[in-house]
């Protein structure tokens, strides 16, 4: 008795119809996927391949880290992605996953919720993130006290929908994570235009603030979310003379001309197309993909188009 | 009984031209929705389902957290076109919560809900074409679609539908073979040969049980194979792509900023 499929209505003979799909896995495959010798050879084939519910290695000789579990002294991968092994942790890295927080990663995120001493902020994780009253900085200055009348008055400085970039300061027992503004970096977001990508595109970089030519700023934060807004002057930057404190928790944009909305579309749209073909998102690429855009003379909507964007993802892969 | 379609003819054809043991066509969709975690679509022959997936994430509802582990919430969405009589079914439709609620179930044990407690995993199912084994094709789907989002699962989930006719054991039925035989709906985790569930709606003789459940068990394994072919070509695209363009610079700052 032989379980087959072929294609619909079947051509001509089972075994052969069976046998000629070239698509669909056959006996030969499944000898190279089961291979589970242990992991001698780890360094020889770096990025190995594997799916839930396959057997990795054995338990007795390895750590199980994340995406694995362990059965029966096996440790076998929960998540289909590429496994990693340092000494003796074997983990599976997943590539599409909702971002796991560290504590000092720079994340950009959106208040869902205004609760008492603290906001609820959406930052792509697996849980809300907190961000306590506490761990802002009120207008008036670092040193400030928090008042009673800053409890009341806290859709003042954070309301629902508000866009902010923090950091991770910390996490609950329940793995949810605690994010801190105490910092002129950081703060409520305006002037600009947020994009979403994979988390896994955006790498840990020295810097995750950056300014493109043409007056564009960047801010790439580690949860996926990207904030593309007007470039802020160097002497209106926090701690300059010119600096607006009062205009901190403001919800209104300045002044924006088309010059720099087009140029924040444009990056935006780069963004979008370089997340579409997987491209790992850093300062370099971004701006090498920009200098082409600009050179080619694309318009921003004509940019999204295939061949334009296929052109463009080659041209930033390729150097 | 001469009027109507043979289930199975003389020569060991069923009516669309299979043999007994053979399944139908399947095709797999790993492509990505915009917004969702992971999205799959699936086709067994002219059955055609998509599923979305969000998640883990905070809880809609405070009421439908769990303190230890997530919260799977399924809902299914049939649309009015699939079947031949067009039929709109609402929302609150019994029979769609319950079918729903077996997806859940078969997916319970196998995600590893404790890894995110106090969140939720929302799974959206649309059933866009039905000819039979409409389950089988949401369960398979429901699958990819978590591995899809990076959800931890022990192991695939592989669903199929087994009948009998006349002493015959058959599988992946059409709607037609549904309509006429006894049929069971088996999903298995294919590594450990664990059955997730066993659905029967129809009545189904307890000697002719032991036979359907094992043979659909061995079906399984070959829609397990080829579930995982395609798993492993989208990682291996998605590890491609990436592979391509990293690269950064430590003078990035320095060549970046442009004053004004």
């Amino acid at each position: 008795m032989q379980i087959t499929f072929t294609s619909f209505p079947s051509q001509s003979g089972l075994r052969s119809a069976y046998a000629s799909a070239t698509k669909h896995a056959t006996e030969d495959d499944e000898d190279a996927y089961m291979d589970v010798e242990p992991f001698d050879d780890f360094e020889s084939d770096s990025s190995r391949l594997t799916c839930p519910g396959e057997t990795l290695t054995s338990a007795q000789s390895f750590m199980r880290g994340h995406g694995t579990y362990v059965d029966n002294d096996d440790v076998i991968s929960s998540v289909a992605g590429t496994v990693e092994r340092v000494n003796k942790l074997i983990t599976v890295r997943a590539l599409r996953t909702r971002y796991n927080p560290e504590v000092g990663d720079l994340v950009i995120g959106r208040i869902t919720e205004v609760q008492p001493r603290r906001w609820k902020v959406d930052a792509n994780s697996r849980q809300d993130a907190v961000l306590m009253l506490s761990s802002v900085n009120l207008p008036g200055g670092v040193q400030r006290r928090k008042l009673e009348s800053d409890e009341l008055q806290m859709r003042n400085f954070f309301e629902e929908g508000d866009l902010l970039v923090a950091e991770v300061q910390a996490f609950f027992s329940d793995g949810a994570m605690s994010l801190h503004t105490r910092s002129l970096k950081y703060g409520k977001l305006r002037n600009g235009q947020l994009v979403t990508v994979p988390p896994i595109l955006v790498r840990r970089l020295k810097s995750h603030f950056f300014s493109l030519p043409s007056g564009v700023d960047l801010i790439l934060g580690l949860n996926g979310y990207i904030w593309v807004s007007k470039h802020v002057k160097e002497s209106e930057r926090e701690g300059e003379e010119g600096f607006d404190a009062e205009a901190v928790y403001s919800n209104r944009n300045d002044d924006i001309d088309d010059a720099t909305r087009t140029a924040i579309a444009r990056v935006t749209n780069i963004i979008r197309i370089l997340a579409a073909h997987s491209v790992p998102l850093t300062d370099v690429v971004l701006l090498e993909a920009y200098e082409w855009a600009v050179e080619q003379d694309a318009d921003v909507k004509g940019l999204l188009q295939e061949d334009v964007s296929d052109a463009l993802v080659a041209a930033v892969t390729s150097g | 009984m001469s009027s109507r379609i043979e289930i199975l003819n003389d020569g060991g054809f069923r009516s669309d031209g299979r043999r007994q043991y053979e399944l139908r066509e399947m095709t797999f969709d790993m492509a990505e929705q915009a917004g969702a975690d992971g999205s799959a679509s699936v086709a067994h022959g002219l059955t055609q389902v998509r599923v979305s997936v969000f998640g883990p994430r905070e809880a809609k509802m405070r009421s439908q957290t769990i303190h230890d582990r997530a919260n799977i919430n399924v809902e299914v969405g049939i649309a009015p076109f699939s079947t031949g009589d067009r039929r709109k079914r609402s929302k609150g439709d019994k029979r769609i919560l319950e079918f729903a609620s077996t997806i859940k179930s078969t997916f319970e044990p196998v995600i590893q809900t404790a890894l995110y407690p106090r969140s939720q995993i929302d799974i959206f199912v649309h059933v866009l074409q039905q000819d039979g084994g409409v389950l089988q094709a949401c369960i398979n789907a429901t699958t990819l679609a978590l591995a899809n989002a990076g959800v931890p699962l022990l192991d695939f989930v592989c669903a199929v539908t087994g009948g009998v006719h006349a002493a015959a054991p058959m599988l992946d039925l059409t709607t037609l073979e549904e309509n006429d035989l006894p049929h069971v709906t088996v999903a298995v985790m294919p590594r450990t040969g664990r059955v997730t569930l066993v659905s029967m709606e129809t009545r189904l003789h307890v000697d002719r049980f032991e036979e359907i459940l094992r043979l659909a068990g061995q079906a399984g394994g070959v829609i397990h194979k080829e579930m995982r072919a395609v798993v492993r070509e989208r990682t291996k695209g998605l590890v491609d792509a990436m592979g391509a363009g990293v690269r950064t610079s430590d003078f990035a700052e320095d060549a970046m900023v442009a004053d004004s």
